[in-house]
């Protein structure tokens, strides 16, 4: 039937072209006729699918240089906007430790070590679970019934919006950390901080790690494997010491993709991370994150121009650390895939 | 003597690796009591609040049209600025794929993937609330989800088409059908299912989105239907619901995670038919 269907558009297109010859033949026998001033522009003017062929080719070229443009575009707003804070705080923006805008005292420190403290907290907890994720789908299961509804639930929490895990958090989860809280002796007992933080985000980003970890491991040689079965390895052995040196790189870029998706996301750390604008003393202090401050103080923020400023260029770092973990986490897939 | 004690060792072996498979697969399995507890509790909460008053009432009277309507106009928008580029996108990439330019926009792709949403609504802010003296607008919020779903249209036109075998396209152009007309009437509907699923993976992805919208679209306890003007969305009311917690407010927001996870959910079970329907084409 696929191919019926092309067959049947590629005849179409056939007749078409037959009758568009037929017309332009006409047109040549006309102008030998008379050849008047205005049929001999007509005849030598490109046949109209030329013209609508180069229409489009322009089109694609200019959409594709718009996509471009975009880039330069954030680029260059992002840069633009954030200058008057450069210029006025200069590199010390990095480590100051307070943001105080009633003394327009605007220092990074805190959420830059916020954002730290949970993306890493985060990546810790979640990796051995998605390495056993990506494990299961890519050597135990590779296909079948147990496969598809772990790789159906991974795509699930993937499709979770993050406010959702956000208010989930917030609701449910919190209480239960200040009870842990509570029980170590942390003071004071809020439930909200940044190890909340770092338990939602944990839940999040195994998704991205997991699926391309999957693909990495299944993409070993089967002659390797074989070989070492072949030797007398159990299955643990052949992962040990075939698959996973085989894969590590790869594994390591998902887990560098993911590492960007836990530095840029928003929602879910802003509504349980307590939102306070200091510093953080430990991992169960309440604090920000970049992504947080900004979420939080953008709309204060935008009646002065300096703060304004110095919000945006917390979103200029933050979009040039996230562009650089995933430009090094596709290099090394790139590298991975032309192996 | 040394054959006993190579069995011991072979045992010892064999159940190491089934111990090792074990603990392997029950971390894999661990992932998933997350996401059954958020599932659970989501419709545990949710189910209770929801009735004919909570879908058509506004905000302040406890109900959530402000919001239904104002997904139902942003997210359409969004999907109309990011469809026409996104494809064309994708099938410059697939054709030109050789070219050094070509590379230069993949990686542009790529960036605007990795670009952190909340940074897409500072971007929206600045490019279309500032100039309008300050005004939100549910049209910023559309522009800055539309940035964030172009990446994964281009993406799944692209690696569609590139599905498709090249003899088809050669096929067409040895009949003298020239290069546009190849593209929409031969390669795009091959493909069709293919982009069709990646919009509908990008319509998911932005419908839950609060980020972007918090500086452009901004939010509305009452219904709006101008695009000019500030507009409410789904995810934003769970958002308010957040940062104003009383019993009312989050039964509210509860019932709207319920609604918009359905939403995702049929749009995610959608995707995968097609995808799978295309598979068994090709």
């Amino acid at each position: 039937m696929f191919f019926a269907q092309i067959q049947l558009s590629v005849m179409m297109e056939l007749n078409l072209e037959n009758s568009n010859n037929v017309a332009l033949n006409a047109n040549f026998k006309e102008t030998e006729n008379v050849m008047s001033d205005a049929k001999r522009k007509q005849f030598k003017k490109a046949p109209k699918s030329i013209v609508g062929e180069r229409i489009f080719k322009s089109l694609l070229g200019l959409l594709s240089v718009l996509i471009l443009l975009l880039v330069v575009g954030v680029l260059f707003t992002l840069l633009l906007h954030s200058l008057p804070s450069i210029k006025a705080i200069g590199f010390k923006f990095l480590w100051t430790k307070t943001w105080d805008p009633p003394h327009s005292i605007y220092g990074t420190l805190p959420f830059l070590v916020g954002t730290l403290i949970t993306s890493f907290t985060a990546l810790l907890i979640s990796i051995p679970f998605s390495i056993g994720v990506a494990i299961t789908l890519g050597e135990y299961f590779p296909n079948g019934p147990v496969s598809n509804f772990i790789k159906n639930a991974i795509d699930l929490i993937a499709a979770v919006p993050s406010v959702i895990f956000g208010f989930w958090g917030f609701l449910i989860l919190v209480p239960y950390v200040r009870e842990l809280e509570l029980k170590i002796g942390i003071t004071p007992p809020d439930g909200q901080g940044l190890f909340t933080a770092s338990l939602v985000l944990a839940v999040m980003i195994i998704p991205y790690a997991a699926s391309l970890g999957t693909t990495m491991i299944k993409m070993t040689p089967s002659a390797l494997k074989e070989a070492a079965y072949g030797l007398g390895a159990t299955r643990w052995e052949v992962l040990k010491s075939v698959i996973l040196p085989y894969s590590k790189s790869g594994i390591f870029a998902g887990i560098l993709l993911s590492l960007g998706r836990a530095i840029g996301e928003t929602m879910a750390v802003t509504l349980v991370v307590g939102s306070a604008i200091k510093m953080p003393s430990n991992i169960f202090s309440t604090g920000n994150t970049m992504s947080s401050m900004i979420a939080n103080q953008f709309s204060e923020a935008s009646s002065d121009p300096l703060q304004l400023s110095s919000v945006v260029e917390i979103g200029f770092i933050l979009f040039l650390v996230t562009f650089l973990i995933n430009y090094i986490g596709k290099r090394i897939i790139k590298r991975f895939s032309n192996k | 003597m040394i054959v006993m004690d190579m069995n011991a060792n072979l045992k010892w072996r064999i159940g190491k690796s089934k111990m090792a498979q074990y603990f392997i697969v029950g971390l894999a399995f661990l992932c998933l009591i997350p996401l059954a507890l958020v599932l659970f509790y989501i419709f545990k909460k949710g189910i209770g609040s929801i009735n004919w008053h909570f879908l058509s009432s506004e905000q302040m009277s406890g109900g959530i049209w402000n919001g239904i309507l104002g997904t139902l106009i942003i997210v359409p928008v969004s999907a109309l600025i990011a469809i026409p580029i996104g494809i064309m996108g994708g099938i410059y990439l697939s054709e030109y794929k050789q070219q050094k330019f070509a590379i230069w926009v993949s990686t542009c792709v790529d960036i605007i993937q990795g670009i952190p949403s909340i940074v897409l609504g500072i971007i929206g802010y600045l490019w279309l609330v500032l100039p309008m003296h300050g005004q939100h607008s549910a049209l910023s919020g559309s522009v800055a989800l539309a940035v964030m779903m172009l990446p994964i249209i281009i993406r799944s036109t692209e690696e569609t088409l590139k599905l498709i075998p090249d003899t088809l396209k050669e096929a067409s152009y040895a009949l003298g059908v020239p290069f546009q007309r190849t593209m929409w009437k031969v390669i795009v509907p091959c493909g069709f299912n293919g982009i069709i699923s990646g919009i509908m993976l990008g319509v998911s992805r932005i419908s839950g989105e609060a980020a972007p919208l918090l500086f452009t679209a901004f939010g509305n306890p009452f219904v709006q239907n101008n695009i000019f003007k500030e507009m409410g969305s789904l995810p934003l009311i769970i958002v308010d619901a957040s940062r104003n917690p009383s019993p009312e407010t989050q039964a509210q927001a509860w019932g709207t995670s319920l609604i918009l996870l359905v939403i995702i959910f049929v749009l995610n079970i959608l995707t995968k038919l097609l995808t799978s329907r295309w598979k068994v084409q090709l």
